[in-house]
């Protein structure tokens, strides 16, 4: 079998073609691509349709490492879904808001466990199912509810992806993948989601059989492209809040 | 703070706190429900659960010990407890959805008489920032909110109504503000507790709905 893993970044991301869905891991830093989004920036795929939790991380990455709202700078999205589609502090300013209001964007704004369950549900071959979140909100207006024992619930369709990058701890030869702490979040759902699932990788790549079976988060069959993240500045890591303020000291200073 | 009168930030998520029962699985929102994980429990166990999957976290690091792989729901790097567990994300609000959650406390700009309450979009803004709030309002055994009693203009945030989008309707069971303690009841909104140096008058200027209000309102309790 072809072997997963691949030279770069660039390499992983050459291929995809305009149009594509593609689905981001990631909660507030932890777990975000950060090294696929910036290759996909400079792929340049165009008409994307964007899925991920927000278009930003928190306020612990420096403002020039690349997220979503990279891609909706150069032009390559047509479309946000996500749980936040404003900013979620008065002083921060979204791309994703500028494009909105200029008529260049669709954003979809979805409760974030209907987002992570529509990722599951297409990962598990289901195309629809019903939810109580959202039910009597303006996000529910003028759609299919039903009433099962008494409540009412929401019908809200599963989400293939095309393209699904996310980031991971460990990895075995065969994709097997370890997450750490909190880098869980959505990187497994993507990824089940998906055609073709991207990884950047923090750990030095493992023979196999070294991850015991019984400890793997996401089987190596859902994985297909794997990119070791080289060490700072070749590659973008999560940074302490001290550090990403020292980082934009210096980066005004040049 | 838009209003430095009465209880502090610290203050108002205390009497939240005191609410919370032994091996209650606790949900707090971004913002001034953060501080509720400050109260100190005593020999009540409560397990804090985040939106991204943590089940048992702990307080926040300190400056140069974070771990870049742990964050909460707010992204504020935290600690695990012993016992502590990760899910991904669809674990995480499967366990809210199926009713595990006993408590939420979420920030909001509205709440409502009828316990209708807004907390994702404001007025004339496009998109929003739901995050987990609707499956959380939607499904937590409580809903507990934090907020100031007023707009930074002094508009109420205590309404009849929400003018703003909700977030869930008829859910919420009790809220602070840095006036009071208040209870949605069948009878509509009920003031408990009143802070130390307001006035039920002041409250009542500053709500914007029909208030209950008991002969003897006694003052919010504090921590010790």
């Amino acid at each position: 079998m072809k072997s997963k893993i691949f030279a770069s970044f660039a390499d992983a991301v050459a291929d995809i073609p305009d149009g594509s869905v593609v689905g981001f891991g990631g909660f507030a830093v932890v777990g975000v691509p950060i090294n696929l989004y910036g290759a996909l920036t400079k792929q340049g795929a165009k008409r994307l349709t964007c899925v991920s939790n927000g278009t930003r991380g928190g306020a612990t990455m420096p403002e020039e490492a690349p997220t979503m709202e990279w891609l909706i700078r150069n032009d390559q999205v047509v479309k946000a879904i996500c749980s936040f589609t404003a900013p979620t502090r008065a002083s921060q300013r979204l791309a994703l808001t500028e494009y909105v209001d200029k008529g260049l964007i669709e954003a979809e704004l979805v409760p974030q466990g209907t987002l992570a369950e529509r990722m599951r549900a297409a990962g598990a071959g289901i195309p629809a199912f019903y939810t109580p979140a959202a039910v009597g909100t303006e996000l529910a207006e003028g759609r299919e509810t039903r009433i099962f024992n008494g409540r009412e619930y929401l019908l809200e369709e599963a989400l293939p992806l095309d393209y699904a990058f996310i980031r991971a701890w460990k990895a075995d030869e065969a994709g097997n993948l370890l997450f750490r702490r909190s880098q869980r979040n959505f990187n497994p759902l993507m990824a089940m989601a998906a055609r073709v699932t991207i990884v950047e990788v923090e750990e030095d790549f493992l023979p196999r059989g070294m991850i015991d079976p019984d400890d793997v988060h996401l089987p190596g069959i859902y994985v297909h492209r794997m990119v070791k993240i080289p060490p700072p500045p070749d590659g973008w890591w999560p940074m302490r809040p001290a550090e990403v303020a020292k980082y934009e000291a210096e980066r005004s200073a040049r | 703070m838009s209003d430095a009168k009465g209880l502090t930030r610290q203050q108002m998520c205390d009497r939240l706190a005191m609410e919370f029962e032994d091996g209650w699985i606790v949900n707090l929102g971004i913002g001034i429900p953060t501080l509720c994980s400050n109260y100190d429990f005593g020999d009540n166990e409560i397990i804090f659960h985040a939106e991204n999957g943590v089940i048992g976290y702990g307080p926040l690091t300190g400056a140069g010990n974070e771990d870049l792989h742990l964050v909460n729901a707010g992204g504020q790097h935290v600690t695990l407890r012993p016992g502590a567990a990760i899910v991904h994300h669809a674990d995480s609000f499967g366990l809210i959805r199926s009713g595990r959650i006993d408590v939420t406390v979420l920030g909001a700009y509205e709440v409502a008489a009828n316990g209708d309450f807004a907390n994702w979009k404001m007025a004339g803004q496009k998109g929003g920032g739901i995050g987990g709030a609707m499956d959380l309002a939607a499904c937590a055994k409580h809903v507990f909110v934090a907020m100031e009693q007023t707009t930074r203009r002094g508009a109420p945030r205590l309404v009849e109504r929400c003018a703003i989008p909700v977030t869930a309707k008829g859910v919420v069971d009790l809220v602070i503000t840095n006036y009071g303690l208040f209870a949605i009841t069948a009878q509509g909104m009920e003031l408990k507790e009143i802070a130390p140096g307001i006035s039920v008058e002041e409250v009542k200027a500053t709500t914007g709905c029909a208030l209950i209000v008991p002969r003897e309102v006694p003052p919010v309790k504090m921590r010790g």
